[in-house]
């Protein structure tokens, strides 16, 4: 891609004989923030790590702004990385490890503390640059982590899941503070996570890492409404698989799921791979109604169970509902007794659908 | 019963007390006896007259003393310039046979120690060390290198990568992140290394006395000529001399050295 930020290109990587990523592309625009979205093992942190220098690639290149560095030492390669640990100096104060970077770009003094400062405003950390950093809590030490990278300017921010060690609430606060200051900056940002709510707030788009192969890179809308494959419906949340059998109908499909269901007319190209006459449909809990088992269709698929288990986590109910020998996870917010039967509507939108057999692989895994 | 519960724990205690306190009452008693011979239980005469002897400007104790010093610094500084690198290699590079090496310093210490100075003194003679205090210095590193190459690889396999990779990360080049992060980090498991082989010198007998012998006197070799021709203060006071290192020493590692880098040391 021209004017691309930072252009990865068919790179691989293996620890030993382990091939950790398999011809990994993908660019990326200056100024923007993308997302490495994947569960552990996936290849996103070694990606990472292939891009600051710290893991040598096997083959592929990786540019930044048209020039090859995959040959570069990591000093040499103008990135900066907010760590997961945050590897904060322990013997240098907050202004000593925001100031560091600076010092080795031979700034004087006094440009260097005025830049320091101006980080600490901008991390609201006013006061604090001449504490140690062992004497911080955990929400300081990574605007400290922070401040450092930010403070050389860097052609490319790095992030390391850095906000795992944080308090759940603070989290919360901190992904949007992360966001508007790369917003304000422009500058380009790379985070790798596992926290899918992470992924979706902080990116401008996702990549979906599988196996050390790319899944799906998108936007959040487009990787959470339209996921590519089985393995990116089930990790974007739509974790509930039914099989269908299909059958043609003029220019449409018609699916069911036999006895344990009414038919619906879709689309012939709303299933994604082709349609043989099966149908592997996946669906998210929060996106169905649940009624009566012979509710009218008017363009729902019902499938027809009995609730086995019911909690409530909060809002809204959630229920264990079998369906044959399926079990299904759905939320509702009406109250239902366990043992009483139960139809699943499935509106259409709701439904991921993938040809059967084409991609069946990842779908077993979840 | 339960009222007696306390009387093993305090024999145990008072037996261990003895056995350490003991023997120091006695140095220190000998130190300040003038006059002290059978069949007394304690010194007839007290005072501080050899005291004197031993720190009169012109006595041997002194200027062993300072040979002593001099040979333990040198000691230092060849162990260090050699357990850094090395040190820095064995925790951070993965080596082959990383083991192995870390065993091949302890090999001198797997010997008889008589039998190998006899030879190394042999050796030395035809090179012309004997008695020198290069010779000595020697001697006394391959002696602490053990300690220091071990307690350094500690002291840096306690420093967290990401700590170097962050300084890497931000510009810094890979001796620059070896000088003002990697080091600084370690410095108390190397400060302590540094303490332990400077003490080892300042103790050490039986290399100096074969390879040093007449030319190199140093603290040790005074005190053993001292107790040999029976002059026991001034071996008393000699050895409460060496005292003082060992315990500042313990005060040190008590005080600096964190469980996470002992816990590594030999690993």
């Amino acid at each position: 891609m021209a004017g691309a930020a930072l252009e990865i290109d068919r790179v691989e990587a293996a620890y030993g004989a382990v091939k950790v990523l398999k011809a990994v592309s993908l660019a990326v625009r200056p100024g923007e923030f993308v997302a490495l979205l994947g569960s552990s093992g996936c290849g996103k942190t070694t990606l990472l790590r292939a891009i600051s220098g710290f893991v040598p690639v096997a083959s592929g290149r990786i540019l930044v702004d048209g020039r090859d560095i995959s040959g570069l030492p990591p000093d040499k390669r103008d990135m900066a990385m907010v760590f997961q640990s945050y590897a904060l100096w322990p013997h240098m104060t907050a202004a000593g490890n925001i100031g560091y970077g600076l010092k080795l770009r031979g700034w004087d003094r006094a440009r260097t503390a005025e830049r320091v400062g101006q980080m600490l405003a901008m991390l609201k950390l006013d006061g604090l640059g001449g504490r140690m950093v062992t004497q911080l809590s955990g929400g300081q030490r990574q605007r400290v982590a922070l401040g450092r990278a930010l403070a050389v300017d860097p052609r490319i921010l790095l992030l390391d899941e850095p906000l795992s060690n944080l308090d759940a609430r603070i989290r919360e606060d901190v992904r949007h503070e992360i966001k508007a200051l790369q917003n304000k900056l422009g500058i380009t940002a790379i985070h790798v996570t596992h926290d899918r709510e992470e992924a979706m707030v902080m990116a401008d788009r996702i990549v979906i890492l599988d196996a050390g192969e790319i899944a799906q890179v998108g936007s959040p809308e487009e990787v959470y409404n339209r996921p590519a494959s089985t393995f990116v419906a089930s990790f974007m949340g739509a974790g509930n698989v039914v099989r269908l059998t299909a059958r043609r109908d003029g220019d449409g499909l018609v699916l069911g799921a036999g006895q344990l269901s009414n038919e619906i007319r879709v689309p012939a190209e709303s299933v994604a791979g082709g349609a043989g006459d099966q149908v592997v449909a996946h669906f998210r809990g929060e996106a169905v109604r649940l009624g009566a088992p012979d509710a009218g269709d008017r363009g729902m698929l019902v499938l027809k169970g009995r609730v086995a288990q019911a909690s409530y986590p909060g809002g809204h109910w959630r229920y264990g509902v079998t369906v044959g020998s399926q079990h299904f996870m759905v939320d509702d917010p009406r109250r239902l007794h366990v043992g009483e039967s139960v139809g699943i509507g499935l509106p259409l939108d709701s439904l991921h659908l993938f040809a059967a057999g084409a991609d069946s692989g990842p779908a077993e895994r979840v | 019963m339960t009222a007696l519960a306390w009387l093993p724990r305090a024999i145990v205690l008072g037996l261990i007390a003895f056995a350490i306190f003991g023997p120091l009452a006695n140095l220190a008693l000998w130190a300040a006896a003038e006059q002290w011979y059978f069949p007394h239980k304690l010194p007839v005469v007290y005072g501080l007259k050899f005291w004197h002897q031993v720190f009169k400007p012109s006595s041997d104790a002194l200027a062993s003393l300072g040979t002593s010093v001099v040979i333990a610094l040198l000691t230092v500084a060849v162990s260090l310039a050699l357990a850094v690198p090395a040190g820095y290699a064995l925790a951070r590079l993965s080596l082959p046979l990383r083991g192995l090496i870390m065993l091949a310093f302890l090999l001198p210490q797997a010997f008889p120690s008589v039998a190998v100075y006899i030879n190394v003194a042999r050796i030395f003679y035809t090179l012309g060390l004997n008695g020198t205090i290069a010779g000595v210095v020697l001697v006394h590193a391959v002696h602490g290198l053990v300690f220091a190459v071990w307690i350094a690889a500690a002291a840096f396999a306690a420093v967290d990568r990401d700590l170097e990779l962050a300084a890497r990360n931000i510009g810094a080049g890979a001796l620059r992140t070896f000088l003002t992060v990697t080091l600084p980090l370690a410095a108390p498991g190397i400060v302590a290394s540094a303490i332990f082989v400077f003490l080892e010198s300042l103790d050490e007998f039986t290399g100096t006395f074969f390879v040093g012998v007449p030319d190199v006197t140093t603290l040790p070799l005074l005190m053993f000529t001292a107790s040999v021709a029976g002059n026991y203060q001034i071996a008393a006071i000699t050895a409460l001399i060496l005292l003082v290192p060992s315990v500042g020493f313990m005060m040190f590692v008590e005080r600096f050295l964190k469980a996470d880098v002992l816990a590594k040391v030999g690993a």
